[in-house]
């Protein structure tokens, strides 16, 4: 019990911190905003030593953030090779497969009204459908290896990023459109200069939200059949045998990977799309 | 119908090119047996068998429709063969999550709206939270619980629904919050309204539609959520663990009718949500 007062003394510390760097003239500096989310992180991490080590908890329940450290650098070699089956060929795979197939059925779509309007609902639909569930079917079709996890990512990446595009390049005002028509521009004129750029902002709304479904694809198929090695495969496993301290590697990369791979995107968003209101 | 016909064009379309795939797909194993038999096959032959296969790599409309109908209408629905047990079951945690997301959401939005600080350290957490892919703690989370000494699997699925279906609440709310202009606010203080009484009565308000909107949202990530919770970790009971159990006996009629009642399933909720919101919305005079 007695490191359980500490963490609470650290709790209430830290948010006075907190509140005294959001209350002054740091908030509205790049390194207040910074500051504030990082000192609550390493907080939550502090507590979490402490109250693991002061009330005993089992390895078995939740291990103490320094022993997952310990994990982390010590399985290095085989966190890497989890990382490129699961994330570079299973996710990313997918992901650029499923982006540009979606992207083009979306501009194939566009050229005919009649489609629109019936694909459109069954895309927003199907959005919102788990899925995930084909996963097993997928595999069975496409075999163990990342071939079908790539799958996968195609099939859950393809309805967000088809129905954002659509949206998107139905996006233009009448006015802009006239305009381009006085230009006497031609079809691909109008969708190059106009309609594309305009669509941006929607089409890289799809494309975040499609990298978390990259990566909960990719895992989820490991579950129903993988090589001996991958990130799914290894939390099952390491979940099966309790060596939870793996497990929370494991997540640990997961969330850094999902974490830099939607950094990435809106960073490319941030450069593509420069011009709009939410950009500046 | 100027908005149905085009729908029900491209669904007939759907149907006719699964009907078309279902034939090349089974077909390998169509002309396995034959060969085996030494029998000559003619294409209508062929065509026929595909259709008619009991493990088929890709069952045919028809196959799943039957199926549904098997387990779904002619079994008893306290069978632990039917799909309306087994969708209960799904829909018992995926509402237990909605609440449990739908409560925590709205509860951090309040703190995010009214605490400078919560905001600034809570938020960017939030969204990292929604970048870990929830199915790679689902497995520990059922685990960790079970050896707490948590019966049953629906408070774990409930809890990676809510993990799930929290977030888009969060965002709409905090908008939703917010969306009142300096002009309402100032107007409540000239009342000389307290902090509670700008809440419930101007805040809470206008943020109603934004919570609909993302209510939507979130019933349908809290059966994602559900589905994903019963996936990977030895379910036997709910619509996951019927796509689990199809894949370990290798029976694809039983994936494919679980994902069929999923989706039904899926579609239920949102469409009730929906009903709620033009409800709510008219109710409270939002003109539509």
């Amino acid at each position: 019990m007695t490191l359980v007062f500490p963490a609470f003394v650290l709790w209430m510390a830290a948010w006075w911190l907190n509140t005294r760097i959001a209350g002054s003239s740091l908030a509205s500096s790049y390194a207040g905003r910074v500051a504030v989310p990082v000192v609550f992180g390493l907080t939550v991490l502090a507590i979490w030593e402490l109250v693991v080590r002061g009330l005993d908890v089992s390895q078995v329940i939740l291990p103490a953030p320094t022993v997952i450290a310990e994990t982390l650098a010590d399985e290095t070699g085989t966190l890497w090779i989890d990382f490129r089956q699961t994330a570079l060929k299973g996710a990313i795979s997918g992901y650029v497969i499923g982006c540009l197939a979606a992207f083009s059925v979306a501009l194939a779509i566009d050229r005919s009204p009649y489609l629109r309007r019936g694909l459109l609902p069954i895309g927003n639909f199907v959005a919102a459908l788990p899925i995930v569930g084909i996963a097993p079917i997928l595999v069975n079709w496409f075999g163990f290896d990342w071939q079908s996890k790539a799958a996968v990512v195609v099939v859950m990446v393809f309805f967000p990023i088809l129905v954002n595009t659509v949206q998107g390049l139905a996006d233009t005002a009448a006015m802009q459109r006239d305009l381009m028509r006085t230009y006497s521009a031609s079809y691909w004129q109008t969708l190059l200069k106009l309609r594309l750029p305009a669509a941006m902002p929607f089409v890289f709304n799809g494309l975040k939200i499609a990298t978390t479904l990259a990566l909960i694809g990719a895992i989820v198929a490991e579950y129903f059949g993988s090589p001996t090695r991958g990130m799914g495969f290894r939390i099952s496993t390491s979940v099966g045998t309790l060596e939870l301290a793996m497990v929370w590697s494991e997540i640990a990369v997961t969330a850094l990977a999902g974490t830099l791979f939607y950094g990435a995107v809106t960073l490319v968003e941030r450069w593509v799309t420069f011009w709009h209101p939410s950009q500046r | 119908m100027n908005r149905i016909l085009p729908v029900l064009a491209v669904l007939a379309a759907i149907l006719a090119i699964w009907y078309v795939a279902v034939v090349p797909m089974n077909a390998g194993w169509t002309v396995a047996q034959a060969e085996r038999a030494g029998q000559e096959l003619t294409f209508p032959d062929l065509v026929a068998d595909t259709m008619d296969q009991d493990r088929p790599r890709l069952p045919a409309p028809h196959q799943v429709a039957a199926e549904l109908k098997k387990t779904v209408l002619d079994t008893k629905v306290t069978s632990k063969r039917s799909l309306v047990f087994h969708g209960w079951i799904t829909l018992q945690s995926t509402l237990w999550g909605f609440a449990l997301g739908t409560v925590v959401g709205i509860g951090m939005a309040v703190s995010i709206v009214y605490s400078r600080t919560a905001n600034m350290s809570l938020m960017p957490w939030a969204i990292i939270s929604q970048t870990i892919p929830i199915v790679a703690i689902a497995p520990m989370i059922i685990v960790v619980l079970a050896t707490l000494g948590v019966e049953g699997r629906t408070v774990p699925k409930a809890i990676i629904s809510a993990y799930l279906c929290f977030f888009p609440v969060l965002v709409s709310m905090v908008k939703g919050l917010r969306s009142p202009g300096p002009m309402q606010i100032d107007l409540m203080k000239t009342y000389s309204a307290s902090a509670g009484q700008t809440f419930w009565k101007l805040r809470l308000p206008a943020s109603v539609p934004y919570l609909f909107t993302s209510l939507k949202v979130g019933i349908a990530a809290a059966l994602v959520g559900t589905i994903v919770g019963e996936l990977p970790t030895g379910a036997i009971q709910g619509l996951g663990a019927r796509i689990l159990i199809g894949d370990q006996f290798g029976n694809p009629l039983m994936i494919w009718s679980a994902l069929i009642a999923a989706a039904c399933l899926a579609g239920a909720l949102v469409s009730i949500v929906a009903v709620l919101q033009s409800l709510a919305l008219q109710r409270m005079g939002y003109a539509r």
